[in-house]
């Protein structure tokens, strides 16, 4: 069975999430599955960063410890993480360049940056020859591993070239001189064509599909590579995206874009979204459509910037003075944040409310592989008034009072009546109006959609269910793990399923209560200390049993840890 | 409840919440005539207010409404006018909305360059809050909130436009409607971010700058024979003037491209009218992840 670790270590700005996610694809090419995490500090050069991959034949969605390969760029990652080595485990690495040599067996000194020189011409090709030696160590084939690079690097047949003579010079150095100390040899199967990419990427993929046509934001980690991605390829995609000089200025430049007529969406993470949080309640009661990612990490304030929790989950629930409907989704990995962006906006749209798609930094910046995207029933739902629809009304209020709450939305200039948007409360027509049973109607009439969304959301998912009486319980990005924690126990011979909560609010109540029915055991895991998906299940199904494993270092569960936990609360069938 | 026109074909100001005597009612009355002697259709114009007697305007005057939040009026009208470049937006706000709670917002507009047009009622004092002093006040001007008198330096919208590069700097008067309107008119019409102040009394908090106050002091700078407002140094020493003698009129007016103008995505078109996106592009960009 094939089950590697590969970590490639080193200071910020050395590559590495280049180099493994190249990596990453050529072995999601040759037919494996890879799911990689990142681990960087705040700063953009020095500290120590590192990306980790875990290899498997069969799907994988969690990180475990113990690393087969290890790549290190700087001394520091040698120091941080020799430890972690398997009894197997090598280190590759090019003593003259970090300034460090060991004469044990199980590490390999590859002149990565002379090979560099020599083969590619400039000492930034060394990470190729890192792969390549990793590659050539594994014996994984040249023929793959050329067509990825070249794929990689079709902008310039220059680059691309002097990459690929780097990766060989790599490969057969570590072939030639340290084959014999891997004895695994692993080979390419026919190609498969699978995705691998982060969930940022997904939720980017989400939007484009969904239509989005203004995307804007304050650079802000784990969120900044959103914007980025769909500012590279705006022309491509017909979306405008716009840097705001701060949060409170992206959210109101998305709402005049939504209010004029655009699907819209912002990201950002938990500080960002505070200073956002004014403008929600305007949304709330301008009934304007938005989709929110909120990228969580860890706080309070500034916290740990590059890492990440899942706290917020209250926070977005409850954001906002007065009281009006939102919806928030929380996917588990690339395919969910995909379905759930492309949810998020159809529900922002019909309902005319802001919705979240509320990931973290493990979701948006891990690679997770993955069938290609479905992409040929992609829904479009929404509450705007076509030219036709909107020709046939004589007197077009905004904010007409119906039984579902939802008013015929239409745009500015769509026509030659009139939109009018409003902050305080109103009248049917958009204008100020402080009459008291108008206000009632108005309240009413916005908090009604809640039926309406809630009827849109899935209860939590259970899986494995089997006739399992004890039920492992998270969600969000702790979904992978969990599964695959699960699926370890109950080939121990444990009896256990799988409950994942991916839309948490308004929270399915009901759904949930019948879900959790027969289950005599509940165990609710969460990267937070406060336990805020326990504290909702209990307050909205009367639940009180329940036993919690928490995290909040600031770091992802994996799976041996989780497994760990878990039995200590999980009882012997 | 306010009642509008029930032709939407025309410009009408229906009641207001101003007191009377209000500043006010000289820009509403300017902005109906520009628009009218403009041709401008109610329907085609985007009135968009936050928070504060003047940003009340827009539920005041036939055209769409967008009132948001206290200062935040310039990322809306920036979204809206991004999203549908046909609309004309008009932002209608005060001293305090917009150079205080927004005035970060205020900063960067000028530098996007978007072509709006944001009409800024300076009474020096904040009314709906009833008398405490505006970042307009000038030096020593006592309310109950600042008792021993404004302290901070008197916030200089024109000079802001002009260290920012922006390229529309006007002000004008709400007792001269001849002159506002004629101001508005060039704003409007003007490609980028335009600043129109209004000198505008406030008849029940500020008891100091009164239409006989400013009308003693206020000159049309163009009226000079040798004001030249394509001159930026020359416009800033204008700019800069205050007290005895307030020039009006057109301080600065430069042509650059407005922000919209250098996107290409909006070279197609307004972003509104767009179609969908082909699933030939997505299914491209999910095979680069491949």
């Amino acid at each position: 069975m094939v089950d590697l670790n590969v970590k490639i270590g080193g200071a910020a700005g050395q590559g590495m999430q280049t180099i493994g996610s190249l990596l990453g694809k050529i072995f999601v090419r040759g037919g494996y599955h890879v799911f990689a995490i990142q681990d960087n500090m705040s700063r953009i050069r020095g500290g120590h960063n590192f990306i980790q991959l875990r290899i498997k034949k069969e799907p994988v969605m969690a990180m475990t410890g113990g690393v087969h390969f290890l790549v290190a760029l700087d001394k520091e990652t040698i120091e941080a993480h020799a430890g972690e080595l398997m009894s197997t485990g090598l280190v590759i690495y090019d003593a003259e360049a970090i300034d460090f040599f060991s004469d044990k067996p199980n590490f390999l000194n590859v002149p990565l940056e002379k090979l560099a020189r020599e083969k590619g011409g400039r000492q930034i090709y060394s990470n190729s020859v890192a792969l390549g030696s990793i590659l050539g160590l594994l014996e994984f084939g040249e023929e793959i591993m050329t067509r990825m690079i070249q794929q990689a690097f079709t902008r310039s047949k220059e680059v691309a070239d002097a990459n690929i003579r780097a990766a060989r010079a790599g490969y057969e150095f570590a072939r030639q001189n340290f084959a014999p100390r891997w004895s695994k040899r692993i080979k390419p199967e026919k190609d498969a064509h699978r995705m691998l990419l982060t969930g940022n990427d997904a939720i980017c993929l989400g939007a484009v599909a969904s239509g989005c046509k203004f995307m804007s934001a304050y650079p802000m980690s784990p969120s900044t590579a959103i914007i980025t991605y769909l500012a590279g390829k705006n022309e491509r995609i017909g979306i405008v995206t716009e840097q705001g000089e701060d949060e409170i200025a992206v959210i109101n430049m998305a709402l005049g874009a939504s209010v004029a007529g655009v699907r819209s969406m912002v990201a950002t993470s938990g500080g960002g979204f505070a200073l956002m949080v004014e403008t929600l309640s305007l949304l709330g009661v301008s009934e304007a459509p938005l989709v929110i990612v909120e990228c969580q990490r860890p706080g309070p304030a500034t916290g740990l910037p590059t890492r990440t929790e899942q706290a917020d989950l209250h926070f977005v629930i409850h954001a906002g003075h007065g009281e009006f409907p939102r919806a928030v989704l929380a996917p588990g990995n690339a395919e969910q944040a995909f379905r759930a962006t492309i949810k998020a906006f159809n529900l922002a749209d019909r309902f005319q409310i802001p919705v979240f798609v509320l990931a973290d930094q493990y979701l948006c910046e891990s690679y997770f592989t993955c069938e290609p995207f479905n992409i040929d029933d992609i829904p479009f739902e929404t509450s705007m008034l076509s030219n036709e629809e909107l020709s046939k009304i004589k007197d077009y209020k905004r904010y007409l009072i119906t039984e579902f709450g939802i008013s015929p939305r239409a745009y500015p200039m769509q026509s030659k009546h009139l939109v009018v948007t409003d902050s305080h409360e109103h009248d049917e027509s958009g204008h100020i109006s402080e009459d008291a049973e108008l206000r009632k109607l108005m309240v009413e009439k916005r908090l009604r959609k809640m039926d309406g969304i809630l009827s849109q959301l899935s209860g939590p998912s259970l899986e494995d269910s089997g006739n399992a009486s004890t039920v492992i319980c998270g969600w969000g990005s702790t979904h992978g793990v969990i599964k695959e924690a699960v699926a370890t126990l109950r080939a121990e011979g444990k009896d256990l399923s799988f409950m994942h909560f991916s839309e948490l609010w308004p929270f399915p109540a009901a759904k949930t209560r019948e879900t959790l029915q027969n289950i005599n055991r509940l165990v609710v895991v969460e990267n937070n200390a406060t336990g805020q998906l326990a504290r909702l299940v209990r307050q909205y199904t009367g639940r009180k049993e329940m036993e919690q494993v928490l995290k909040y270092t600031g770091r992802p569960f994996t799976l041996e840890e989780l497994v760990d936990e878990l039995r200590k609360v999980v009882p012997e069938r | 409840m306010i009642q509008l026109s029930e032709k939407n074909m025309e410009y009408t100001i229906s009641k207001t919440s101003w007191c009377p005597g209000c500043g006010n009612f000289g820009i509403i009355s300017a902005i109906k005539r520009a628009l009218e002697e403009m041709g401008k259709k109610p329907h085609e114009i985007l009135l968009i207010g936050g928070i504060g007697q003047a940003a009340k305007l827009p539920h005041y005057l036939t055209g769409n409404v967008l009132n948001g939040l206290h200062g935040r009026t310039l990322p809306n009208a920036t979204g809206a006018k991004v999203a549908n470049g046909e609309l004309t937006v008009i932002v209608t706000t005060g001293d305090g909305d917009c150079y205080g709670e927004g005035g970060n917002h205020l900063i960067h507009a000028i530098r996007r360059n978007v072509d709006i047009t944001c009409i800024v009622h300076n009474n020096q004092v904040y009314g709906l809050t009833r008398g405490q002093a505006s970042p307009t006040s000038d030096w020593g001007f006592v309310t109950r909130v600042q008792p021993h008198g404004a302290i901070a330096s008197r916030f200089n919208a024109l000079a802001l436009v002009l260290a920012m590069g922006g390229t529309f700097a006007g002000r004008s008067f709400s007792g001269d409607q001849e002159h506002l309107s004629r101001m508005i008119q060039e704003a409007v019409r003007h490609n980028g971010f335009s600043l129109l102040e209004v000198l505008q009394p406030c008849v029940s908090f500020n008891h100091i700058n009164t239409f006989a106050w400013y009308r003693e002091r206020v000159y049309d700078v163009n009226a000079e024979e040798n004001y030249n407002p394509g001159n930026r140094a020359m416009a800033f020493e204008k700019a800069l003037q205050w007290g005895d003698r307030i020039p009006i009129g057109l301080i600065y007016k430069e042509e650059k491209p407005s922000f919209e103008e250098q996107i290409p995505v909006l070279r197609r078109g307004s972003l509104v009218k767009q179609p969908a996106l082909g699933k030939d592009v997505l299914r491209s960009l999910i095979e680069e992840f491949i």
